[in-house]
């Protein structure tokens, strides 16, 4: 996806190591960034002084407004660093503020850098009440016309509620190493026991959440590498396609999630979904990179390859 | 259907109704001082899966394509999202999200969606559906939770004494409807007949989500709405 001269490749920057801020700072064009309701107005959580615990004083999310190859567009990114980017009264609040925002200015779109184990347990019912609340303030920017793009690729995926939010998105892009579901691994197990779920089995994790089974479902519409650049590129490219909430494309999203039930609803494993979708060598599906991963599956995904 | 539900219904729609329950999925029509609604949601705790988050928003499209403006009434009971290998390897997130896409179309095509708590709700559950409603009502045996005391405790590995003590003021920790209401996130329990607090809640305007400020007006959550009104600049941005 990045054009160029493969005599001066940049290095590639991880996506999936930087913290929250380097990822905007590396997403949006160089020193456009800035930031709504920053660490010094110190807005921390209510809720975590009380259990004795540390704040932080962004509460684990940064927004705020950037350009985007010269367009205004609103971001946010989760700090997996604090509490693994869960949601919280104030860090909930901020994303749904920013949405708002974009639902009033109307800026060219808005990005949700998206690194989160879901509700922060510590403030749990706040955090439940938060994403509901974020949900409604995303498909109210939709129904604006303002397209909201997820990225997924931090350390800490993208669960609980928070997949449900990624999903009311117009578009997603996932890194391989980028991890989107609702159960994660560790609550399965621990709900329903190790022979549903073993989340100690690495590759199975990962073929079940990864990138690359989410891009083959048509959950990420694009499949990048773990580069700050690739994920720059892949925001554009999504944004300038939004997908409309009208009742004629629910429709057509409905018949899509009912074609796949009816073509996998027999599936327990990715590898059985890989095998069903007649994509040609599946078991070497983990192996490729991104692009040779993209041609291999292109079939599958009804594209021409 | 159980006879939970079917007395829930009955109180519910006095005047008559067509509600089926099959697997916990909640489908059907009914009479109301308010006129014709449809019925939609989940019964028995049920934990929703693909096929049913899937059920459910065929019959959210369904109910806008054929009864324009009808009002929606959502039951509310279940115990979360489906927890399974399957639904995760088919993307039950995914599932959920194109429900609440929905049920978002019908509110801005002008159907009134009014969502009444008779049991459990939680999580995933309760997410896409009864949580996307303009206003979460409840009645006797509403119990919304994320997390019992002593999971939090185990998970967190934060003593549960605290935990139990803190729940006596916090309303953000431990289950319980009251607790949801000092947020701002469902309405104090209504007192029977059920028709009648139906009625009234159908003839409320929907108007845009006003939890945060109920949740800071009951003391439940102090800093959310002034959050959000801060970072939306609603208010013009602060120099």
């Amino acid at each position: 996806m990045t054009p160029g001269n493969p005599g001066h490749l940049p290095a590639r920057r991880s996506y999936r190591e930087a913290t929250a801020r380097r990822r905007l700072a590396g997403i949006l064009d160089p020193g456009s960034f800035t930031e709504l309701l920053g660490p010094s107005e110190r807005v921390t959580s209510p809720h975590l002084a009380g259990l004795g615990l540390a704040v932080a004083f962004d509460d684990g999310v940064v927004v705020g407004r950037g350009l985007l190859g010269g367009r205004v567009v609103l971001a946010a990114s989760q700090e997996g660093g604090f509490m693994g980017g869960a949601v919280g009264e104030v860090h909930g609040a901020k994303l749904v503020g920013l949405l708002r925002r974009a639902e009033r200015e109307r800026p060219a779109g808005v990005l949700l850098l998206l690194d989160s184990g879901g509700v922060r347990l510590q403030e749990a019912n706040a955090g439940l009440v938060a994403v509901s609340e974020i949900m409604r303030a995303l498909l109210g920017a939709r129904a604006a016309g303002v397209p909201v793009v997820g990225l997924i690729g931090g350390g800490w995926g993208c669960f609980g509620g928070m997949g449900i939010v990624a999903r009311c998105c117009d578009a997603l892009a996932m890194s391989e190493e980028g991890r989107l579901g609702i159960s994660g691994p560790d609550v399965i197990e621990a709900t329903k026991g190790v022979e549903e779920l073993d989340a100690a089995d690495r590759a199975l994790v990962w073929r079940t959440y990864g990138g690359k089974h989410r891009y083959l479902l048509g959950e990420a519409d694009l499949l990048v590498e773990d580069d700050l650049a690739a994920f720059r590129d892949a925001a554009a490219a999504l944004l300038a396609s939004p997908r409309s909430l009208d009742e004629g494309a629910l429709a057509r999203e409905h018949e899509r999630l009912a074609r796949r039930l009816a073509d996998f609803g027999g599936c327990t494993d990715a590898a059985d979904v890989w095998r069903a979708a007649a994509v040609p060598d599946p078991d070497r599906l983990p192996l490729l990179d991104a692009d040779a991963f993209r041609r291999a599956v292109a079939a599958a995904r009804g594209e021409e390859p | 259907m159980t006879p939970a539900l079917g007395a829930l219904v009955g109180a519910l729609f006095p005047a008559g109704h067509a509600v089926r329950e099959e697997g916990g999925i909640v489908v059907g029509a009914a009479h109301t001082a308010a006129g014709e609604v449809a019925v939609l949601g989940t019964a028995g705790g049920v934990e929703v899966g693909v096929e049913a988050a899937l059920a459910l928003a065929g019959e959210v499209l369904r109910t806008v394509r054929e009864h324009p403006g009808r009002p929606i009434v959502v039951l509310v009971d279940t115990r979360g999202q489906r927890m399974s290998r399957r639904d995760e390897v088919l993307g039950l997130n995914g599932y959920l999200g194109h429900l609440a896409a929905c049920v978002e179309l019908a509110r801005r095509r002008g159907h009134p969606i009014v969502a009444v708590v008779s049991g459990d709700a939680v999580s995933g559950g309760v997410l896409p559906l009864g949580f996307m409603a303009d206003a979460v009502h409840a009645v006797e045996g509403a119990h919304p939770w994320v997390m019992s005391l002593p999971a939090m405790a185990r998970v967190t590995k934060l003593p549960l004494e605290r935990l139990e003590e803190l729940s006596q003021s916090s309303p953000v920790l431990a289950p319980g409807l009251d607790r949801f209401v000092r947020l701002g996130a469902i309405e104090p329990r209504w007192e029977p007949p059920l028709s009648e607090q139906l009625a009234a809640a159908l003839s409320r305007p929907a108007g845009r989500d006003r939890r945060a400020e109920l949740g800071l007006e009951r003391g439940g959550r102090l800093l959310a709405a002034a959050v959000a009104r801060r970072v939306s600049g609603e208010d013009g941005d602060e120099p």
